[in-house]
This record gives C-alpha cells, sequence and structure tokens, in this order.
C-alpha cells in the first residue's frame, strides 16, 4: 500500500517535472525531419562547438574526481580551525546565480584582473569557470560515504604493516570509487549544459571559444529553433549515455565486491 | 536564461496584478532593457494627464528577441517595445500585431540613437574612423549577431559606410571579413560587450550611442567617438490588437510622441524623433546619417538584410563567422 504510493507519486513526479521537458524537446526537434535533425546536429560550427565542450567537461569530471575527492577527505578526516566554514562553502557555488559567477570570474581573470592573469575568451577561462560550478558534487557525493566509513578496516591493515598508500588503494578507494563516480557523472553532465557562467568569459567565436549552450542561444536568438532543438538532443543524449555508463560500472563494480 | 526571464515575467505579472486594479484599465507593456529608466518616467508622467488618470501598468523588460517570442507564446502585452523591426514583425506574422502598426506619423518610432564607437580614454590608438577599426594591432569588441539581434545594427552600419565610402557590395562585404579577424570576443548582448570592454578587454567598442552615454553616466572611463558615416539605429513601438482595444494603451501610445515622454528619452541617450523636443538637445548629426532603408547604399530594410545578412548557416556573416575558424 505504501509502497504503491511512493511508486504513484515518484512516477507522477518524474513524468510531470522531468519526462514531459525532455519528450517536448525531443518532439521539437523531429517536427522537422530526420533529415533536417542530422543536417542541423552535424553542421560545422555546431559540432565544432561540441568537441569543445565534451572536451572541457571532461577535464570538469577528471579534475573533480581528484580534487573533490581530496577535499572530501579534508573535511572528514581533518580537525582545523574554520572547518565548518570551509564546509559550508562548498556549496556556495550552487547558491550563486551563475551569469554572477561569469562576471565574478571575469573581473578575476580577465583583463583587468589584479594577478595580471588574463585568462578570460580562452578556453582555460570557460575551463575555470565550469571548474567552479561543479565543485560541490563530488564532494558532496563522498563526503558521507567516508563518514560511514569504519576506521577498523583501515587500523587493522596497518596494525598488519600496510603502507598508507596501499591502505588507500586497497580499501578506502574500493570503498569510495561508487559515490566519486557518481558525482563525476553529475559534474560532467552539469558542465555539458553550464551557460550562465561560461556566456561572459567564453569568446563566443565560433570554432574557437564557443561551447555547445551559446551555439544553441544563438541558433534560438536568429529563428533556428530547429538547429538549437536537433543539438539540444544530442547533448542530452550523450550525457544519457555518459550517466548511464556510470551507473552500470557502479553496479558492475558492487556486484564484483560482493562476489 | 529564457526560462529565468520568463519566470521573472511571471512573478512581475502576478505582483502587477495584484495592485494594478482600477477603473482607469491596465496596460501590458513588454519592452526590451534599456528604455526601462524612460518607461518608468513616461509612466509616472502619463497617469497624472487627463487621459492616463487611474490607469495602471504591468511592465515587463528583457532581451528584445526574448520577449517577442514570450508575447508571440501568450504573454498578455498590449504594447510592445523592441529593438528593432524584425521583432515587432514576427508579432505581425503571429497576427498579435496589425499589419498596419507602422502606420503613423513617426513610422512606429518613437526613439533614435546611432552606432558609436566607444574609445579607451584619451583615445589612444587614434580611432576616428572605420578604416581604423581594421589596423593592424587594433582590438574590436561587437556582440555576436547571431546571440544579439541589437548587434547587427553594428555590422550594418559597418557595411553601409563602406558603401557610403564609394566601395562596391563586394568590397563592403570584405571589409566585414576584415574588420571580424579583429573581433576577439563576441559577447552574447549589448550589456555583456559593455561590461567585457569595461574590464579592460578590447581597444574599441561598437555600440549605440544611447549605451555610450549610459556607460559614461556609470563612471566607465572611456569616450566616444562619431564615426562620419554611420547607421541611425530607429527603434519601434507597436500596439498589439488587444491593446487597440484598450482606451488607456492607445492613450499612452499617443503620450510616446509627447514632449514629456521625448525628453525622458533623451534623458536617457535616445535621440527624440519629435523635431521640435530634438531641437533643444545638441545631438551631433554626422554628415553621412543613413538608414537601414537607404537603398542606394544596398540596404532595403530589415526583412531583406536579415535574410542575406544573418540567415543562420547561410546568410554573409554566418559565413564570416564561419571563415573564423580557420
Amino acid at each position: 500500500m505504501g509502497g504503491g504510493l511512493a511508486r504513484g507519486v515518484a512516477t507522477g513526479y518524474l513524468s510531470i517535472v522531468v519526462l514531459l521537458p525532455l519528450a517536448a524537446l525531443v518532439w521539437s526537434s523531429r517536427a522537422h525531419g530526420l533529415g533536417a535533425f542530422w543536417h542541423q546536429a552535424t553542421d560545422a560550427q555546431a559540432m565544432s562547438a561540441l568537441k569543445l565542450t565534451l572536451g572541457l567537461a571532461a577535464v570538469c569530471a577528471l579534475v573533480n574526481a581528484v580534487a573533490g575527492t581530496a577535499i572530501a577527505w579534508v573535511l572528514v578526516r581533518d580537525r582545523f580551525p574554520g572547518k565548518g566554514v570551509v564546509d559550508a562553502l562548498i556549496d556556495l557555488p550552487f547558491a550563486l546565480p551563475t551569469i554572477v559567477a561569469g562576471l565574478t570570474l571575469l573581473a578575476l581573470y580577465g583583463p583587468g584582473g589584479p594577478f595580471g592573469f588574463d585568462v578570460a575568451f580562452t578556453w582555460i577561462g570557460i575551463q575555470l569557470a565550469l571548474l567552479f560550478v561543479t565543485l560541490p558534487f563530488v564532494v558532496r557525493a563522498v563526503q558521507p560515504v567516508l563518514l560511514e566509513l569504519d576506521t577498523d578496516m583501515e587500523q587493522a591493515a596497518a596494525s598488519l604493516g600496510a603502507s598508507s598508500f596501499a591502505i588507500f588503494r586497497r580499501i578506502v578507494f574500493p570503498n569510495l570509487l561508487p559515490a566519486i563516480l557518481s558525482g563525476v557523472g553529475l559534474a560532467f553532465a552539469r558542465a555539458v549544459g553550464e551557460f550562465g557562467a561560461v556566456v561572459l568569459i567564453s569568446g563566443n567565436i565560433p570554432f574557437k571559444t564557443e561551447v555547445s549552450s551559446v551555439y544553441i542561444f544563438g541558433q534560438i536568438e536568429s529563428g533556428n529553433e530547429a538547429g538549437a532543438a536537433a543539438v539540444s538532443v544530442l547533448l542530452l543524449a550523450i550525457s544519457l549515455g555518459v550517466l548511464l555508463a556510470i551507473g552500470a560500472i557502479r553496479r558492475w563494480r558492487t556486484r564484483h565486491d560482493r562476489a | 536564461m529564457r526560462v529565468i526571464w520568463i519566470a521573472l515575467v511571471g512573478i512581475a505579472l502576478l505582483a502587477g496584478s495584484a495592485t494594478g486594479a482600477s477603473q482607469g484599465g491596465s496596460v501590458d507593456l513588454v519592452a526590451y532593457s534599456t528604455p526601462k529608466d524612460a518607461y518608468g518616467k513616461i509612466i509616472q508622467a502619463f497617469q497624472k494627464t487627463q487621459a492616463g488618470n487611474g490607469s495602471s501598468f504591468n511592465q515587463s523588460y528583457g532581451a528584445s528577441g526574448d520577449q517577442a517570442r514570450a508575447v508571440a507564446a501568450g504573454q498578455p502585452a498590449d504594447l510592445v517595445a523592441l529593438s528593432l523591426d524584425p521583432d515587432v514583425n514576427m508579432l505581425v506574422g503571429k497576427g498579435l500585431v496589425p499589419k498596419n502598426w507602422a502606420a503613423n506619423a513617426h513610422r512606429g518610432i518613437v526613439s533614435d540613437s546611432i552606432v558609436v564607437f566607444v574609445v579607451r580614454d584619451r583615445n589612444p590608438k587614434h580611432i576616428k574612423g572605420w578604416g581604423d577599426l581594421v589596423k593592424p594591432g587594433v582590438q574590436v569588441i561587437t556582440p555576436n549577431p547571431f546571440t544579439s539581434g541589437g548587434a547587427r545594427w553594428n555590422v550594418m552600419a559597418a557595411y553601409g559606410a563602406e558603401r557610403r565610402a564609394g566601395k562596391s557590395d563586394k568590397q563592403a562585404i570584405a571589409y566585414l571579413y576584415k574588420l571580424f579577424k579583429h573581433v576577439p570576443v563576441q559577447p552574447d548582448s549589448a550589456r555583456s560587450a559593455l561590461a567585457i570592454f569595461s574590464q579592460g578587454k578590447g581597444d574599441v567598442l561598437l555600440t549605440y550611442e544611447n549605451e555610450a552615454i549610459y556607460a559614461e553616466k556609470k563612471g566607465v572611463h572611456t569616450e566616444y567617438k562619431t564615426p562620419k558615416a554611420t547607421l541611425l539605429i530607429e527603434t519601434p513601438v507597436a500596439l498589439t490588437k488587444s491593446g487597440l482595444k484598450k482606451p488607456a494603451a492607445k492613450a499612452f501610445y499617443k503620450f510616446l510622441w509627447s514632449s514629456t515622454a521625448q525628453k525622458a528619452f533623451a534623458g536617457q541617450g535616445y535621440r527624440p524623433v519629435v523635431k521640435s523636443v530634438a531641437r533643444g538637445y545638441h545631438f551631433y548629426k554626422p554628415a553621412g546619417l543613413f538608414t537601414i532603408g537607404t537603398a542606394k547604399l544596398g540596404l532595403n530594410g530589415w526583412t531583406k538584410v536579415n535574410t542575406r545578412f544573418f540567415r543562420p548557416q547561410k546568410g554573409v556573416m554566418a559565413k564570416i563567422e564561419r571563415s573564423l575558424g580557420h
């Protein structure tokens, strides 16, 4: 009875909030025919923007996997004054409207910046903006797992003479991997779709510094809805593929560990 | 972004409808963002007149293209104030604005501006004319004409100025190719472009005179130069079919060409279109001023210009953008 209700709420909510808009998007992209869809999605400028976007998102995923795990580790295992404040800081990139993040990063890393470190309007600037907005994902995925992780195993390994690197590799890391992967998947998907934080700091020069979200925006603004929908659907499909693949790896790891 | 706008518009409408019940009738004004302050003042003045007594306004401001699409998608609008004709004509195509919207003494144009060059303090690169923009080492900031409808004024100003200098169509287009090689950043909108220029990027910003005046007011340390030949920017206002049924909306539409309203536009850096008001201000009139309809310069109105220059993937500008990748 309770399970049925929960299932009903879950299905209904998912359908209205997520599936309906996604279906509408796919529907609008196919309105012009499959040939037009393919033509729009594989346009040279769209492709170039897509490559840049995926490259930046992949770097984002990798950097977050390492840095995010390290930050979670420090927050859980270390004691230092102001830890509560640092812990609260992690979520701020989520709270800040992304366009404000873009403006701030432009002021910081632009030609008028205080460090004389001018990377605005290059791929490095876009990368920094994406790293900023995707920071919380891995940290917040790994932190609770690390909190729950029993240190008995690690102590036992240490008493048996395992080096701290061996302990991390053989005991801690396998336990954290599913959480890292799910954080990485979210960071990747967010980086692929991010618009607000990058629109100011990316130069928007086609074939050079134009990312997919900005390309899509341009197509909408100039009345090419078919092009915008086609590239959006392609982006969604890629993100879905990545998230599914990560889910599969996680399930495989879990089974593998139990065996 | 669009979703955010739509959400904001929704909130604004709710707030507006909660406070706006009165016998004078409420008017839905949907406008692009830059003249917001001017409209605020004009509405206050209008409500003090006999025709506007007791009227209330629901105001919505945003990027011109976004606003036009929101209205096309069903956002209530009695009056639309947009940054260029094609945005109004899109609503004509949807049957929301009557075909003859421009049939008044001022052709539906409520304020003017021109395309100018904003340069660094004391103009260190000595930028005066269009030829100076393509000199070695000069960086030009202008928004991407595909994300910013308003940036199309800049492109057509460059093209028209070349034509006016006696160049052929081919040579003028070659100039555009050369010009965009000098553009290191194509921001998404005129305001983003101003923000980026203020941050120290670029030697010259292509923008509208009213934006340049706005920048000066905001204390950005710049000056602006008016090239000898440049494009007259004309911003339209139209009554929608629903607006035509409301006396308050019609009265407000007329009021926009009153000297009070025209002075409010001038206060925001726009050029008044009513001659008697314009005389009171000293806007410099360059000798080579042309409009988007100056046929002898190859400019035959926005409809034709848009198809030829700004069609996605096929227009002249789409090809120029493509050439930047090689």
